[in-house]
């Protein structure tokens, strides 16, 4: 290993040789091999397409103001919306959102490493993402799709829309994106981290994202080979899925939850990931119970595993099958817990900054734990029997896959917009939008809890025959679309000021948070190779030896006060 | 290469990383895979019922653990790497698990006889297929 | 796949501004800092690749499962449809063909340039060997409407005619519910066709998991169908009029064909990957300090080789 002074402070001067002026032009852009540049061409894809879905939600959530038929969206038209709304969201944003957005830019930064293991893979794993998403594109021009986002069969394999083949085909095709990624990521962490970096001394995003390329690589084939069967069902009955050619539709299920279900913590662990940086750094105080955190992605990605059936409880699965997935499903509260209450405990006595990442932080908690806690409800046999297929469902997996993954997501994007911009966006308009987001999402789904518990089925069309409670259910869906108006205006004035700091923002400096880890060591934006010497690295939650420097408006690591990395430090009170 | 009359030809008979396994080895594995393959397919002509399916995946089983060990250099390899091939395998014995532990549960709820598709093919491509008739779908 | 050893190719335009020059191993990318651990990564990567296709199969596998246990009746009857000899000489070939490879990584390990191409050469005949004597296989069994889904049940068609579709007697003969004269019929909504009332009672196929040998079957059908020429072709041909089918048998052709229809893309992916890493090789690019490409391939090729050796058992070799 070079040796070089541990002590030394890292080069953090900006320089006019960065990522995104190391080369110019498209095709250094689409055939770059750099991870910083493939995780933003990710970030942009990511978001046009949550864009995308989330017009689609708006136009579903309009549509339920009125309880009938409406004349400017049929029912037909109405399924295909939310069918497209979930494909879209959950293959196109969510799972790869965290991991591969924001993950890609960072992992490699905050290992002190020059790239990912494999940078070509890296980029055949973006262009396969382009691919699948093209795919989704040429399912809406084939006929669209109204299966619903799980492709449950017989439905499925009969429907008339011709949209389901090629759809099914980019989800294949996302699916092996989402497996390069996450292969790219174990690898990483395993051969490339630095010298004094043990793993518990990773930074906490990194084990959650290596719990979830864990499931990334041991889910996804499973639902890649259930969707090329279903596929192959629709076209050739070869007899698997359809009950009209012999096959079994609950076989169908297990197969796609084996994925799907462990997908949800795809979405979820990276978020918790983020949540633990962005609270330990914002609260400037170590991070508390850091092996219980890290040992929690690791149990939450097992156990993700063993609970798939707790879909399935009115599907015709069996009743012993529902028993067992029952219990086990409560396991995994057990992890998730602990988890929250060590964020909880890093909160308490911290010096909190009310930045907007702290805010999205903050956030996270309080609607992971509804999310969290109405899980139980519906991993409960007999209430889940009631609550199955109705918005209850609905409001609660959109607590935990908006609320959480995607909220902890933009919290991330703000954490790491400067770094990734090297601009600082308006603090103030980032708060208010923060406040619009987490108002709008609460009225639009705290509402939805109540109409599930009162009978709500989800993905109807209209509500106007459902006896006796037509008028309590037009209430309740006013304020839920009402809110999604809010939330949808929230992400605007998001939208506004994070292309605007692109242009306008004031220049970020190298740490503007005070945090610890590597990322917050090398420059914003960072140069091509991040860093010139693989540097030593000491506790990253130790933020004792982080000071504020009036000089670069910012805040640096003094690694000469570290006494991991300099032998003779001041002993200081309370360092532990 | 062509550097054999190099000064350390010696060097480059050794790789500068992983492990070399001896010819010896590959051949004598690949003889008990070939003597393996022909008892599998002899025991397949003697009906032992039941147990033949599961002599034929024990064997089968036995090739599979030598190929690995040996052709894929597990033996020798990392025991992260090691465990990679292990655990997918464990999970996938686990999808089987509990998959057919549900099938095996909810079987006696399924109908009986020729599916619906099946029937209306039948009935129109082969009519006098004998199959048709012996099983109807019961509703 | 190719991408997997990013560090192959080591005169991309990344490699060149690395910090440190690596004059020493040429081969070293960028962002390593040795050669272990550039093999290391390169294995570590392939490795958990493979558990993915462990997995991709595993789903196949477990279908396999399930049909066969709900339906054993049909597995056995329709395994005898498939050859035993000609899959046991393909296990043989991926086998032999392991084993050029496990030597191709021998010979590149000690910088053998000679004895390396010859192995790869003979691992790519194995292969092309193994796609022959599919394609073969496959031929013989369309030839038959031995397919998946509805074309299972379309009779072969021969001088203008079904083959194998029974006389009318042999038809009461054959079935026995019908030999009832006089019974009352009910029409069949789905066929459109009078049925027998008897033959509504739910019934299993004559066969059950440890039932009548089936080869018995296929000679019984002999028998009154074609007066027991024992010709397999024949009894392949006019499967659809076999009394002794069981329900839902073209279920076994369906997962027949999708797992060693994927295992043969597989093998025709191995092809182009031991294609390229040998032209690479003929270029002279592996010795004993820098062979990871060869051991990539051959570890994929390994796997391979190990699906196939679970899949020849469970589809060849059950009764």
């Amino acid at each position: 290993m070079t040796t070089l002074d541990a002590t030394r402070p890292l080069d953090t001067r900006p320089s006019a040789d960065n990522y995104l002026t190391h080369s110019r032009g498209v095709l250094s852009w689409i055939l770059t091999l750099d991870h910083k540049r493939i995780g933003v061409m990710y970030l942009v894809s990511v978001l046009a397409s949550f864009l995308l879905g989330g017009v689609f939600a708006l136009l579903v959530r309009t549509k339920l103001l009125f309880p009938g038929e409406v004349s400017w969206m049929s029912a037909e038209a109405y399924n295909h919306f939310f069918t497209l709304h979930g494909a879209v969201m959950v293959f196109l944003v969510i799972i790869p959102s965290i991991p591969a957005a924001l993950g890609n830019f960072v992992l490699p930064i905050m290992l002190g490493a020059k790239d990912v293991a494999f940078p070509r893979l890296n980029l055949a794993s973006y262009w396969l993402w382009l691919l699948g998403a093209t795919c989704v594109v040429l399912s809406l021009l084939m006929g669209s799709f109204d299966t619903g986002w799980t492709f449950y069969t017989p439905y499925s394999t009969t429907t008339r829309f011709g949209g389901v083949v090629p759809v099914v085909t980019g989800a294949f095709i996302l699916g092996f994106s989402s497996i390069f990624t996450g292969m790219n990521f174990i690898v990483t962490v395993h051969k490339l981290r630095p010298p004094g970096m043990t793993w518990f001394r990773m930074p906490l995003f990194l084990w959650a994202l290596y719990s979830t390329a864990l499931i990334q690589i041991l889910a996804t084939p499973v639902l890649a080979i259930t969707l090329s069967l279903l596929a192959v069902e629709r076209i050739f009955h070869i007899g698997i899925f359809d009950p009209a050619w012999g096959g079994d539709p609950v076989l169908f299920q297990h197969f796609f939850w084996f994925y799907s279900h462990p997908a949800v913590y795809i979405m979820i662990v990276p978020g918790m990931g983020i949540i633990s940086e962005i609270i330990s750094v914002h609260a400037h105080r170590h991070i508390f119970g850091y092996r219980f955190i890290a040992f929690s992605s690791i149990a939450i990605a097992f156990f993700s595993f063993l609970v798939w059936g707790h879909h399935m409880y009115t599907s015709g699965q069996s009743g012993l099958m529902n028993v067992v997935f029952s219990a086990i499903t409560f396991s995994v509260a057990i992890p998730s817990a602990i988890k929250v209450f060590n964020w909880l405990a890093t909160l308490y006595k911290g010096s909190i900054s009310l930045t907007t990442p702290m805010l999205y932080a903050l956030a996270f908690l309080f609607l992971f734990t509804i999310g969290g806690l109405t899980g139980l409800y519906l991993g409960t046999l007999n209430t889940d029997i009631h609550l199955h297929d109705t918005y209850f469902v609905v409001a609660h997996f959109h607590y935990v896959m908006m609320g959480s993954a995607l909220i902890a997501m933009i919290g991330g994007m703000h954490h790491w917009w400067p770094k990734m911009t090297g601009r600082m966006y308006s603090e103030f308009w980032g708060r208010i939008g923060c406040t619009l987001v987490f108002i709008g999402f609460n009225l639009t789904f705290f509402t939805q809890f109540m109409l599930g518990s009162q009978g709500m089925p989800r993905r109807y069309y209209s509500y106007d025959q459902l006896p006796g409670m037509a008028e309590a259910f037009k209430t309740y869906h006013h304020i839920s679309t009402g809110g999604s108006y809010i939330m949808a205006l929230g992400f605007v004035i998001t939208a506004i000021y994070l292309i605007h700091s692109l242009y306008r923002g004031k220049p970020a400096p190298a740490n503007p948070w005070g945090g610890r880890s590597l990322e917050w060591q090398c420059p914003s934006p960072p140069p091509h190779d991040n860093f010139k010497v693989t540097p030593r690295v000491g506790d990253c939650y130790d933020f004792s030896v982080v000071r504020w420097d009036e000089a670069s408006n910012g805040y640096i690591v003094d690694r000469s006060l570290d006494p991991e990395l300099n032998p003779n430090a001041p002993k200081r009170k309370g360092h532990h | 290469m062509s550097n054999h009359s190099h000064a350390h030809a010696g060097a480059d008979e050794h790789p500068l990383v992983g492990h070399l396994v001896p010819l010896w080895i590959l051949f004598a594995t690949a003889t008990v895979l070939l003597v393996l393959t022909i008892i599998t397919v002899a025991v397949r002509y003697v009906d032992l019922g039941e147990a033949n399916i599961y002599i034929a995946i024990g064997i089968a089983g036995v090739k599979a653990t030598l190929v690995g060990l040996y052709f894929m250099h597990l033996k020798w390899d990392r025991p992260f790497n090691q465990l990679t091939l292990v655990g997918s395998i464990a999970f996938v014995v686990l999808l089987i698990w509990f998959t057919m532990l549900d099938s095996k549960q909810y079987e006696p709820q399924l109908i009986r006889g020729n599916p619906t598709g099946v029937q209306t093919e039948l009935g129109q491509k082969a009519p006098d297929a004998p199959i048709a008739k012996q099983n109807q779908l019961i509703r | 796949m190719t991408a997997i050893d990013s560090h192959s190719t080591p005169h991309d335009d990344h490699a060149h501004d690395g910090g440190h020059g690596h004059s020493e191993y040429p081969f070293l990318a960028h962002h390593f800092e040795t050669p272990a651990q550039q093999f290391d990564s390169g294995k570590l990567g392939m490795w958990v690749f493979l558990a993915t296709e462990v997995l991709f199969f595993g789903a196949l596998f477990a279908m396999y499962t399930l049909m066969r246990a709900k339906e054993p009746e049909v597995f056995s009857f329709a395994s005898n449809y498939l050859d035993t000899i000609m899959g046991g000489i393909n296990t043989c070939v991926l086998i032999l063909s392991s084993l050029t490879m496990a030597l191709a990584v021998h010979f590149a390990q000690r910088s053998k340039k000679g004895p390396l191409v010859v192995c790869l050469l003979l691992t790519f005949l194995g292969a092309c060997g193994f796609l022959v004597i599919k394609y073969f296989e496959y031929t013989h069994k369309f030839d038959a409407n031995l397919k998946w889904g509805p074309a299972f049940y379309q009779p072969v068609v021969e001088n203008g005619k079904p083959l194998g579709a029974p006389e009318a007697a042999l038809v009461t003969e054959s079935t026995p519910a019908a030999a009832t004269a006089g019974s009352p019929l009910t029409v069949n909504p789905l066929i459109g066709k009078p049925l027998p009332a008897e033959a509504s009672s739910i019934k299993r196929a004559a066969m059950g998991p440890s039932g009548l040998a089936s080869e018995d079957a296929m000679h019984a059908h002999d028998a009154h169908g074609h007066a027991a020429t024992g010709d397999h072709d024949l009894a392949m041909k006019t499967h659809v009029y076999n009394a002794q089918m069981p329900v839902n048998t073209h279920r076994f052709f369906g997962i027949y064909y999708c797992m060693t229809g994927l295992h043969g893309i597989h093998v025709v992916i191995g092809m182009f990957l031991i294609g390229w890493i040998t032209l690479r090789s003929i270029r002279g690019d592996f010795n004993s300090k820098y062979y990871t490409p060869v051991d990539l391939v051959g570890l994929y090729w390994h796997i391979v080789d190990l699906i196939w050796i679970f899949l020849f058992p469970l589809f060849y070799l059950i009764h």
